[in-house]
């Protein structure tokens, strides 16, 4: 899911800094509040764990195909959902700094699709509610916080990599710069990051049960005591906040993918344009009916021919156009050869000497 | 030779890249972050029609690498993986954009083509110059750096840490999964049955090496932060060398060089 810089407008990518630097200053304000310097070393030595255990690559059985985990989840379950977004921002700079993996420019929104949900949306909207809520209460104390665990890893983990996912394909609609339609990309990218995260929270279930089973004062809201365990919260409340998370996630995505790819792309398009805002008043049932899910060709097809409109720019400002800027550039790859070849003839002579 | 045992080899080829003594590894950190971050946000900024301007933009990436002697075989080693992801999706460009744009000879190219070519470029230059700032910073001193633009601490130092026990720990899961795969013949990956425990066991140990580090710190004086060793102060000849290099990226960013040059041949 790391973004790579050439998909972001700068625009997009300075806002995405903004919002991920805000939720970091914040967490970093909250941390110092909570003032234990001996968490440090704890958040870096799990961090330096997740980025090493991102590298082993598990079989998935049947498939032939295999997956890696993101760790958000698990961070956040161990760490608490601040430390835990903090380890992540680490995480994802030095991937980006040493592997490449994700732009520099692009890290603010690398951070906010990979770490904000991971570990602000998984831990206070899944993982706590459910930890701390009674579901399963009545396969006993044990049994009932290890059923808890692993529905909230599956549930975290799927819901944030939904939401990752759908940010990707929002940011880069958003930046304009490759030509696929919203909805078609959107079409691609949710399914596979479904499997992606079922598989990222079967892995983060097995290792959070782990932890459990042999050192349970490890895990955030767990309770410890071999007492029944005193919710804070009732089953109701944990239950309706869940069905809310669910409701918003899974109806809003669902609607987006399949109700009208072309009404949403021209609410985020075509603001700007004087003809767009109109059509942005359309009444929206109506325009979301004629439009079916099957009708995606169709649609793309309208949508081509539309974009001439408001995607290209005067030819005067297409540099592209003249031939004799394809003549310069050739000439700039020419000057740039000879600097290849100038410093390796100086470096030869430096040897020699 | 295991992947992470690959990936721990890549780690201390960056280290020893970034302690080379070439002129650009002699440039204060400040100054490489500040001109890397104005690089990329110039090229970033280019239209997705303007291919002869950004094509200029290569002569920033060509000259550091040749003045810093960091070869460019590494960086598109490094780039193996990335490379593919940029390209499949600007992939789709030329089938949605097929307005002729240019007409070479009696082959037209359209716009599709030119945004995905631009979008490629874009990609890898910016990863070049990210690339150079790592290959020619040590990652200590580019610590040090962004707590001089004031960085919180609390992430700096988490940074700096981490990237230390990157090492320790892939070193560790190497280990590991060596010893699975030597009691597991023929098997691709790891087992579902055994996906809790290793993770678990290899999280438990890492938690209490941990507190030993923290411990171990304590011992040495460790307040709360860092003290970093004497950096470099910026000279003029940093300031001149930032200053030089944006001048030149807005420059060119607003002057078309390749289509100056190229009026110069042909009308």
């Amino acid at each position: 899911m790391h973004m790579a810089d050439a998909l972001l407008a700068p625009a997009v990518a300075a806002t995405m800094y903004v919002a991920s630097g805000t939720a970091a200053g914040i967490s970093i304000h909250k941390l110092k509040k909570e003032d234990d310097p001996a968490k440090l070393p704890t958040m870096a030595v799990t961090a330096a764990l997740v980025f090493a255990g991102q590298m082993i690559n598990y079989t998935i059985p049947g498939t032939g195909s295999s997956g890696h985990m993101c760790g958000g989840m698990l961070l956040s379950a161990l760490l608490g959902p601040q430390a835990g977004f903090l380890s992540m921002v680490v995480i994802l700079t030095i991937q980006c700094l040493l592997f490449g993996d994700g732009g520099l420019m692009a890290l603010g929104a690398n951070i906010w699709n990979m770490a904000f949900y991971g570990c602000f949306v998984g831990y206070y909207l899944i993982w706590r509610p459910i930890m701390q809520g009674k579901l399963f209460a009545g396969m006993g104390a044990k049994a009932g916080q290890r059923a808890r665990i692993i529905l909230a890893s599956i549930l975290g983990c799927v819901i944030t990599l939904q939401l990752g996912a759908f940010s990707v394909v929002i940011e880069t609609s958003l930046s304009g710069i490759t030509e696929l339609p919203f909805g078609a990309f959107l079409a691609l990218m949710q399914p596979i990051h479904l499997a992606i995260g079922l598989v990222e929270g079967l892995i983060t279930a097995a290792v959070l049960v782990f932890v459990y089973e042999s050192r349970p004062e490890l895990l955030r809201d767990v309770d410890t005591s071999d007492k029944a365990v005193s919710a804070k919260r009732s089953l109701k409340a944990t239950i309706a906040i869940l069905a809310v998370v669910v409701l918003v996630v899974g109806g809003g995505l669902s609607l987006l993918a399949s109700g009208n790819p072309d009404g949403l792309e021209w609410a985020l398009f075509g603001n700007a344009e004087e003809g767009y805002s109109e059509n942005m008043g359309l009444d929206e049932e109506s325009f979301g009916v004629s439009s079916a899910a099957a009708d995606t060709a169709g649609a793309i097809q309208e949508k081509t021919a539309l974009l001439p409109d408001y995607a290209f720019p005067e030819s005067e400002s297409a540099v592209g156009t003249s031939f004799s800027g394809v003549v310069g550039s050739a000439l700039v790859a020419g000057v740039a050869v000879l600097i290849c070849l100038a410093g390796g003839f100086f470096r030869k002579k430096k040897a020699g000497a | 030779m295991n992947k992470m045992e690959k990936a721990l080899h890549e780690l201390a080829e960056m280290d020893e890249l970034a302690a080379g003594t070439s002129p650009i590894h002699g440039l204060c950190a400040p100054a490489k972050l500040l001109t890397t971050i104005a690089y990329i946000a110039v090229v970033l900024s280019f239209g997705k029609y303007q291919l002869s301007g950004l094509i200029v933009m290569v002569l920033y990436p060509v000259l550091l690498f040749q003045i810093s002697g960091v070869s460019v075989g590494s960086f598109f080693y490094k780039l193996r993986i990335v490379l593919p992801l940029v390209m499949a999706v600007g992939l789709f460009n030329p089938i949605f954009d097929r307005r002729i744009l240019i007409q070479i000879g009696t082959v037209g190219v359209s716009g599709g083509v030119i945004s995905m070519l631009t979008l490629m470029i874009k990609g890898v230059f910016c990863l070049m110059a990210s690339y150079l700032l790592m290959a020619t910073t040590p990652i200590d001193v580019l610590c040090a750096a962004l707590r001089k633009f004031h960085l919180p601490a609390t992430l700096v130092t988490l940074l700096l840490l981490t990237y230390r026990y990157i090492g320790v720990m892939t070193e560790e899961l190497a280990v590991m999964t060596e010893a699975y795969a030597l009691r597991a013949p023929g098997q691709k990956g790891i087992h579902v049955s055994a996906w809790g425990s290793f993770l678990g066991q290899l999280l438990l140990r890492s938690m209490d090496r941990a507190e030993e580090l923290y411990n171990s710190m304590l011992l040495r004086g460790y307040h709360q932060h860092f003290h970093y060793a004497p950096v470099k102060k910026c000279t003029g000849k940093d300031a001149a060398f930032f200053l030089g290099c944006t001048a030149c990226f807005l420059l060119l960013r607003f002057v078309d060089l390749a289509q100056l040059l190229g009026s110069l041949f042909v009308r």
